[in-house]
């Protein structure tokens, strides 16, 4: 196996480089004084100018707080409707539309962008020519168009928590005296729990970074913050960008450190009670 | 349990999101489709009305011009060959590059697996299009690998790499990675490793054991990965637009061009369902393989559970 | 003690999985305060007719009683009735404590007696002290002992195991055989049992009904069953025996011979007078035969009747008895237990040893099918 593996971590090294390279260029050149971006600027770098730019410009801003609080609703909402299709889908069994429900579910993960944002805005307009609603396009049409693409990814996360699950823990509650409702309030949502909240953050940040059906969908005054960054860069490369990318690199990192010791140090307790309960052997 | 839970309390759970999908994602797409057989209007919205009364009776309007237009202009059947190259291309360079990672972490030892695989993770929960605007300062003539090649003297002159093929592959490549990778990895981990120790004690030597006995149980993975990666290729707008051709363009921006730029609805969405056809396969095939995975459930691991030592 | 009017009255009851039939037209009575022990091997039904007096399936036709009521379709959480799984199925995230309270805490009783109750139950069942502790913290044993202590706390009036002891190791198991025994007895519960350990349902039950196919083949004591199988398969199923068939060639007041047709000796056999000629078994239980290293003569004090001479051709040493696999002609191969009564007793049989096999006359079992 030894050359195999040997061949494997080379990839392993490789690849990661591949993969921070240029996260790791976009953070050191948001420290460089130059405009140009990647023609270092010795005499004057680093500095923190382009940061103070990004912090104050009122564009970029405002089209941050904008994709928040979009994200926030989009994540909250797809993560109930997708909550309740993973339980339909692993829990109920054969019902009339459940293949329909599969195809809605898994499709718009890998559904091309522009495909989704077209039919979407489509639907709008032709809404609103049938309807009278939606009055032109804003920020619920931007909402409730992350809500529907973001819910599928909520969906798989939920249904395969549910599908590796006991599912005893279901029926001896049942037997213990619960009925459904009660069943899946003290037994079920406090186990998926971990997995909507996971399905919440993929949702947040899928809908906070999505660009291509936001454009379809947005209308003149939302600019969402891909939006801005995109017809910024479009005409090449912005040091303020590079800020921001910077500083949302740290946000995720930050965020991926917490959790990630805080699931650590539940596992050593958990490891070590077990080890515990072995040794006692009653 | 399905049968003891009330009929109306199963139709809600599964009613409401069928509702929602239905209505959002289900319905736009028989639009798009009868909107593809409309002609296109200076009016707004720019196309001809979707139903006309037919002695009070509505009745689609049909009309084949945009799809013939589509087949005839050259424009659009290169866009679309060369989107398919392109995806099937960064789909094998994922593959060949994230098989290795996927083994790699499978095979660490169970702390480093986390670490490595919020490595993995990490470049994903950081923005797509940020990502790829990164690129553009390593690819650029004045950017980073330019700037190294010059000084290292291994170029006198910067090279042109960004608007090419190689660009669009790169960026491909480095932003789908992740769906690669994942897929893999999920399928590897689950495989049983004394099936090699049993090969082995068996004779057969490290490449063959990786031949004939991790590949094949990968499929499933390579198959998932592969469609995750090819499928949103297709159609990939970003990249293109930040670092692809601008005299070949892919499938993606065709239809944003046709859209925003010259307003032709009814073609770009003619593009769209011909996109769409052409995804149909591949989308029932990787729902097949989710299918496969998620209904294998592994069966009441409590028993293994409840042998704990005692 | 009402032994005649049946606690649970499953009658006629079949369950249909579209096509494939788990259990098919079962009838069966159970006694009140009794441990009634389902025996059957993988697919025969035994779990699924479980889970229809659990609530958990609902039986495509036919109907089941509990106490006189007619529970057929009533839900698993309006029933009197507790099951211990097999997973145990013991809440993660909740500890032992709130896992016992949790069948209380349904039919809402008071905060006080349910500490009470809880209290009393895990004293019962020696888990005092472990009330904060979460299941992932708890051995094998352990987590049994709570699922076992959360179902029996509501009182149930029937109470259902599903392979109670099959995740246990064998030193555990025959120790917690005992225990369940004893719990049993003190608080007076009537017992449903799922295994397909025949010698786990043979320690414990009071009756056990043997399954087979979505069938129940026999229902008797484990001494009805072992002594007096009804069929090949229920013989063949419980411990082990060799069968003899034949063809029956006198029948008289005391029984009926047979000509046994792979040996070609006469046996006898008490039972019921079967046609001459018709083709019958006789099953014989391996600790049944005597061994004898020469045949001694029938006219002898204490001879049994029914002798057969045979080769021993392997011999088990398992302790406390050991096996002998001896060739009795034709090659047919008999099985033979005899105990290890005496440490170094007259020298051992062993391989290769010419025998004489004898039993009493009313050993062998006749069986028509």
């Amino acid at each position: 196996m030894r050359t195999v593996g040997y061949f494997s971590r080379v990839m392993l090294v490789l690849g990661l480089t591949f993969l921070y390279a240029p996260i790791a260029s976009l953070i050191v050149f948001s420290f460089n004084n130059s405009r140009l971006v990647t023609v270092w600027d010795s005499a004057h770098s680093p500095t923190l100018k382009w940061y103070v730019a990004l912090l104050t410009d009122g564009e970029i801003l405002q089209a941050a707080w904008l994709s928040i609080r979009i994200a926030v609703v989009s994540a909250t909402v797809a993560s109930v409707l997708g909550t309740l299709a993973g339980i339909a889908l692993a829990r109920l069994g054969a019902f009339r539309g459940r293949t329909l429900l599969t195809g809605m579910t898994t499709a718009p993960i890998v559904m091309p962008e522009v495909i989704t944002g077209l039919s979407l805005l489509l639907l709008y307009v032709a809404l609103e020519h049938a309807i009278g609603w939606p009055r032109g396009t804003g920020a619920v049409t931007i909402a409730l168009a992350h809500i529907t693409f973001c819910m599928a990814y909520v969906t798989v996360v939920v249904q395969s928590r549910l599908v590796g699950f006991d599912a005893s823990l279901e029926e001896a509650a049942m037997d213990l005296g619960a009925p459904p409702a009660t069943v899946f309030r003290r037994i079920t949502l406090p186990l998926i729990a971990p997995a909507i909240m996971s399905g919440w953050l993929l949702a947040f940040t899928l809908s906070w970074d999505d660009l291509v059906i936001t454009q379809f969908v947005a209308g003149p005054g939302s600019s969402t913050l891909p939006m801005v960054v995109f017809s910024k860069v479009r005409l090449g490369v912005s040091p303020d960008v590079n800020a921001l990318a910077t500083l949302m690199v740290l946000i995720v990192a930050a965020g991926i450190g917490v959790a990630a010791i805080f699931m650590h140090y539940r596992e050593r307790r958990r490891t070590r009670d077990v080890q515990r309960a072995a040794a006692a052997n009653a | 349990m399905a049968q003891l839970v009330s009929p109306a309390g199963r139709k809600l759970v599964a009613g409401i999101p069928m509702v929602w999908l239905t209505a959002l994602f289900l319905i736009p797409f028989l639009i798009v489709l009868k909107i593809s057989f409309s002609e296109v209007r200076l009016a707004l919205p720019p196309y001809a009305p979707l139903f006309v009364a037919h002695h009070g009776v509505p009745v689609p309007e049909l009309h084949l011009s945009n799809y013939a237009f589509l087949l005839t202009d050259p424009l659009y059947a290169s866009a679309l060959v060369y989107s398919l190259k392109v995806a099937a291309l960064s789909t094998l360079a994922c593959l060949l590059i994230g098989y290795p990672m996927a083994y790699a972490i499978a095979r660490s030892s169970p702390t480093r697996r986390s670490v490595l695989l919020m490595l993995v993770m990490l470049p994903f929960w950081t923005s797509f299009l940020l990502r790829v605007y990164a690129w553009i300062g390593l690819l650029q003539s004045n950017g980073v690998i330019n700037n190294v090649l010059l000084a290292l003297g291994i170029v006198h002159q910067p090279l042109v790499m960004l608007q090419t093929d190689f660009s669009v592959y790169i960026g491909i490549v480095y932003s789908y990675l992740p769906f690669m990778v994942l897929p893999l990895y999920a399928n590897l981990e689950k495989h049983d490793p004394t099936l090699l120790e049993a090969a082995a004690d068996l004779g057969a030597r490290p490449f063959t054991r990786f031949l004939r006995i991790t590949l094949p149980q990968s499929v499933a993975g390579i198959a998932a990965g592969s469609l995750l990666v090819f499928i949103p290729a297709v159609g990939e707008y970003i990249v293109p637009s930040l670092l692809g051709r601008t005299d070949q363009l892919m499938i993606g921006r065709v239809l944003s061009d046709e859209f925003f730029e010259n307003r032709d609805w009814p073609v770009a969405s003619a593009v769209a369902i011909v996109m769409l056809i052409l995804l149909v396969a591949p989308i029932l095939l990787l729902q097949r393989f989710e299918k496969d995975e998620l209904e294998a459930a592994p069966q009441v691991a409590a028993p293994a559970e409840a042998k704990a030592p005692s | 003690m009402t032994q005649l009017e049946p606690y649970v009255r499953i009658e006629r009851v079949r369950k249909d999985f579209g096509g494939f039939i788990a259990v098919n037209e079962v009838s069966l009575d159970i006694h009140r305060g009794e441990v009634f022990c389902l025996l059957g091997g993988s697919g025969s039904g035994k779990t699924t007719l479980l889970r229809i007096l659990a609530g958990l399936e609902i039986p495509s036709s036919g109907k089941v009683y509990i106490d006189g009521q007619d529970m057929t379709a009533v839900a698993p959480y309006r029933r009197p009735v507790n099951m211990m799984f097999q997973s145990y199925a013991l809440f993660p995230h909740m500890s032992v404590e709130r896992n016992v309270a949790f069948g209380l805490e349904q039919e809402h009783v008071g905060r006080r007696e349910i500490r009470e109750r809880v209290g009393q139950i895990l004293e019962i069942v020696k888990m005092s002290g472990f009330g904060p502790r979460k299941p992932h913290q708890l051995s094998g044993g352990q987590r049994q002992r709570v699922a076992l202590a959360r179902a029996l706390v509501k009182r149930p009036k029937l109470l259902l195991l599903d392979e109670p002891l099959a995740a246990l190791d064998r030193k555990l198991r025959e120790h917690t055989q005992f225990e369940l025994l004893n719990i049993q007895k003190h608080l007076g519960v009537t017992f449903v049992v799922v295994t397909h350990d025949q010698q786990e349902a043979m320690t414990i039950s009071s009756r056990m009904g043997v399954m087979d196919r979505g069938e129940i083949v026999q229902v008797g004591t484990p001494a009805e069953i072992y002594e007096s199988p009804g069929t090949r398969f229920v013989a063949d199923f419980i411990g082990s025996v060799n069968l003899f068939q034949g063809e029956v060639t006198a029948t008289d007041a005391e029984g009926l011979c047979m000509r046994c047709a792979e040996t070609g000796a006469d046996m006898r056999a008490p039972g019921a007078p079967v046609a001459l000629g018709t083709t019958i078994w006789m099953a014989l239980r391996p600790e049944k035969i005597e061994l004898a290293r020469s045949p001694v003569p029938e006219s002898a004090p204490g001879a049994l009747p029914n002798q057969l001479r045979g080769l021993v051709k392997e011999v088990g040493y398992m302790g406390e008895a050991s096996v002998y696999l001896i060739e009795v002609g034709a090659g047919k191969v008999l099985r033979v237990t005899r105990p290890n009564a005496g440490r170094d007793a007259e020298p051992r049989i062993a391989r290769g040893d010419a025998v004489s096999l004898s039993w009493h006359r009313s050993s062998p079992i006749v069986l028509t099918r």
